[in-house]
């Protein structure tokens, strides 16, 4: 087993935490009441009748935010180990890491000046 | 069978059904949320192979970023969300022997590999993150994979930042 | 791995949960009162003594009410968000430490779930999947309000997230470790928070973002979006969308108790391992203040703002905080990490001010 034992810890910790939701909800369900009608099940709307479908088209602002939080987020992930290991490392590898952090740190401002960070 | 043998099948079995089921579900948004699940079966054998590590960034990047990017991208591409086409087409049997091609390429190099049949040797003493940190940023080691990827990593933002531009100016 | 090591696993696991959902119920009413008091009101005072039953009677009523299962809803993803919506929550809890080795009954007992090497990481990993239960419940419900209230919190969660990890990044130097106990031992000396100060104040505004809670709590903006994502769920399965939100405060204020200030330590922690519970708990009740007073007293901001807010202030003032942190570490000059970053979060508000200003102007 070795070091994986602590995955195992929350393997254990998982499974006991994912006892209570379901637990609460089949509760619920057993003591609640249920007499369900039409309009009991329609949508809410504050009492409006819906219009169309919810799966509308949206804004395309929401893709483009993902996409530059995809690239600083893998780049945090690299700077997790470097983080770790700065102190036994030397000047050289402290200022690697400043580098790569540059370079991104270019693209950011890039997107900015683009206009990309608009929310417009 | 041990317990950890156990483990294995069940989580390989979750991946492979639910791979499965991204490929032939008819929503693509149903596509989406089963690749998720595949992603984090993934990262359940990495945390079982003794790579913590991997296995969080496995859940950060896959899962948390670019499951999230798929996601967005099916609310904003499909108008009808509900995509009732056929998940198989004509070209069902030429992608069939393409991939059965490439599986049986990949199991004859693995075979052929010497370290298929050698169990994983023991892991070094010390924290293995800190090694990874001071690997990354040593010349001799992985110094110049670390900062191609975030050449890399800008050059997909400007061309992200590009194509977007180009959309939104349509 | 013997069998009475997983058993106090098992035993580990259920009081610390059973310990959060105590403190999920309590937090309630904790935040009723404190509102009530900061609006000069009174608050719920008729269930027992001061009101302090009134939690039991809320779970009571929850139990009985029925339930409502819109007609076009995707029935099994409707079901399973609630419970994906509370596991992060609880799951976020299991690599802090709530104090050192205590010996319970001749056996040496750890009190906390697991201490993985990587804590941080997980803590990061397990907050990142949390947008899950927000975006299935808001297309379950096939509902607009529900569906724009769990867009609006994905991209609200993504934008901070960034400022969450680098700020993640800012500890990990400081401490030279991912290990939880480790930063708790390397705040020793002095807490992380008088130690980077700007940095504990972005995180815990990105920490808000993260919990969707005022004044950041636009996915479920009353006025707008009428609930958000649980617009459509009553009854147990709202309270589960609730219990989530306030288990997911207490998990969060234990982190940041762990991360800047100091975590289980205190006076007299090492001679008396056991005291490490409590002041964790005397942390928490205070971050928890915190977070019912910043509510109280500001309004929701808009959402361009929102998103302006974490892409161009908090995750640069992050990103410079790295640099402060690893300049003042590689000098060996610990004084100027705390005096660079008040500097730096003394630009960043210039600039907050200098943007709002603009737009007045142009109006």
């Amino acid at each position: 087993m070795g070091s994986q034992t602590p995955w195992v810890y929350v393997g254990i910790f998982v499974l006991v935490g994912l006892f209570i939701p379901i637990a609460a909800i089949a509760i619920a369900t057993f003591l609640g009441p249920k007499k369900p009608n039409a309009i009991k099940q329609s949508t809410y709307e504050c009492g409006i009748e819906t219009v169309g479908d919810s799966w509308i088209q949206f804004k395309a602002q929401y893709y483009i935010f993902a996409l530059v939080f995809l690239i600083f987020d893998v780049e945090t992930v690299f700077l997790f180990p470097w983080a770790v290991s700065l102190n036994s490392l030397g000047i050289f590898a402290v200022f690697e890491g400043i580098i790569f952090i540059l370079i991104l740190l270019a693209g950011l401002i890039y997107a900015w000046k683009k206009g990309m960070l608009e929310w417009a | 069978m041990t317990t950890m043998q156990v483990l294995f099948l069940f989580f390989a079995a979750i991946i492979l059904g639910s791979a499965i089921k991204v490929v032939t579900t008819k929503k693509m948004i149903h596509a989406a949320f089963w690749l998720v699940v595949a992603l984090f079966g993934i990262a359940a054998l990495y945390a079982m192979l003794n790579a913590g590590f991997l296995a969080m960034v496995q859940i950060v990047v896959y899962v948390g970023a670019i499951a999230i990017l798929f996601i967005f991208a099916v609310m904003l591409t499909r108008k009808e969300l509900l995509d009732k086409g056929a998940a198989l087409n004509n070209n069902k049997t030429i992608a069939a022997l393409i991939s059965l091609v490439f599986f049986g390429g990949l199991l004859l190099l693995l075979t052929n590999w010497s370290g298929f049949t050698k169990m994983a040797p023991d892991l070094p003493e010390g924290d293995m993150v800190a090694k990874l940190g001071e690997a990354l940023v040593t010349p001799n080691a992985y110094l110049l994979p670390f900062e191609v990827a975030s050449v890399l990593l800008l050059a997909a933002l400007i061309g992200a930042v590009y194509v977007a531009n180009e959309a939104r100016s349509e | 791995m013997d069998s009475a090591l997983i058993w106090e696993m098992v035993i580990k696991s259920l009081v610390l949960i059973l310990a959060l959902l105590t403190g999920f119920a309590y937090l309630t009413y904790y935040e009723r009162r404190g509102l009530a008091r900061i609006q000069s009101r009174v608050g719920p005072n008729r269930a027992g003594p001061a009101g302090l039953l009134q939690p039991i009677a809320d779970a009571v009523k929850l139990i009985f009410k029925e339930e409502f299962t819109p007609g076009q809803a995707y029935k099994v993803i409707f079901i399973l968000a609630p419970i994906i919506t509370v596991i992060p929550a609880i799951l976020i809890t299991a690599t802090v430490p709530w104090g050192g080795t205590v010996t319970i009954g001749g056996r040496e007992v750890m009190l906390g779930i697991a201490d993985i090497n990587i804590g941080v990481l997980y803590i990061m990993s397990v907050a990142s999947i949390a947008v899950y239960g927000v975006v299935l419940a808001g297309w379950a419900s096939n509902n607009k309000y529900a569906m724009m209230g769990g867009l609006r919190s994905t991209a609200q969660m993504i934008s901070y997230e960034l400022a969450l990890g680098l700020s993640f990044v800012g500890v990990i130097l400081l401490a030279n470790s991912m290990r939880m106990t480790e930063i708790v031992e390397a705040q020793r000396g002095l807490w992380f928070a008088f130690l980077q100060p700007v940095g504990a104040v972005v995180f815990f505004f990105a920490t808000l973002a993260e919990l969707n809670r005022g004044p950041f709590d636009m996915p479920e903006a009353e006025q707008e979006l009428s609930a958000g994502y649980n617009v459509e769920y009553s009854g147990m399965k709202f309270a589960l969308f609730f219990m989530a939100e306030y288990t997911k405060m207490v998990s969060i204020s234990a982190i940041i108790a762990t991360l800047f200030w100091g975590g289980y330590r205190g006076p007299f922690i090492d001679t008396m391992p056991g005291l490490g519970p409590l002041y964790m708990f005397i942390k928490i009740f205070f971050i928890l203040f915190m977070m019912i007073w910043v509510r109280a007293s500001w309004p929701r901001i808009r959402y361009d703002r929102l998103m302006d807010l974490g892409w161009k202030i908090l995750l640069p003032l992050s990103l410079s905080l790295v640099f402060i942190n690893a300049t003042g570490i590689l000098l060996n000059q610990m004084w100027l990490i705390p005096l660079l970053s008040i500097g730096a979060g003394f630009l960043a508000i210039q600039a907050i001010n200098l943007s709002l200003r603009r737009k007045e102007n142009a109006r």
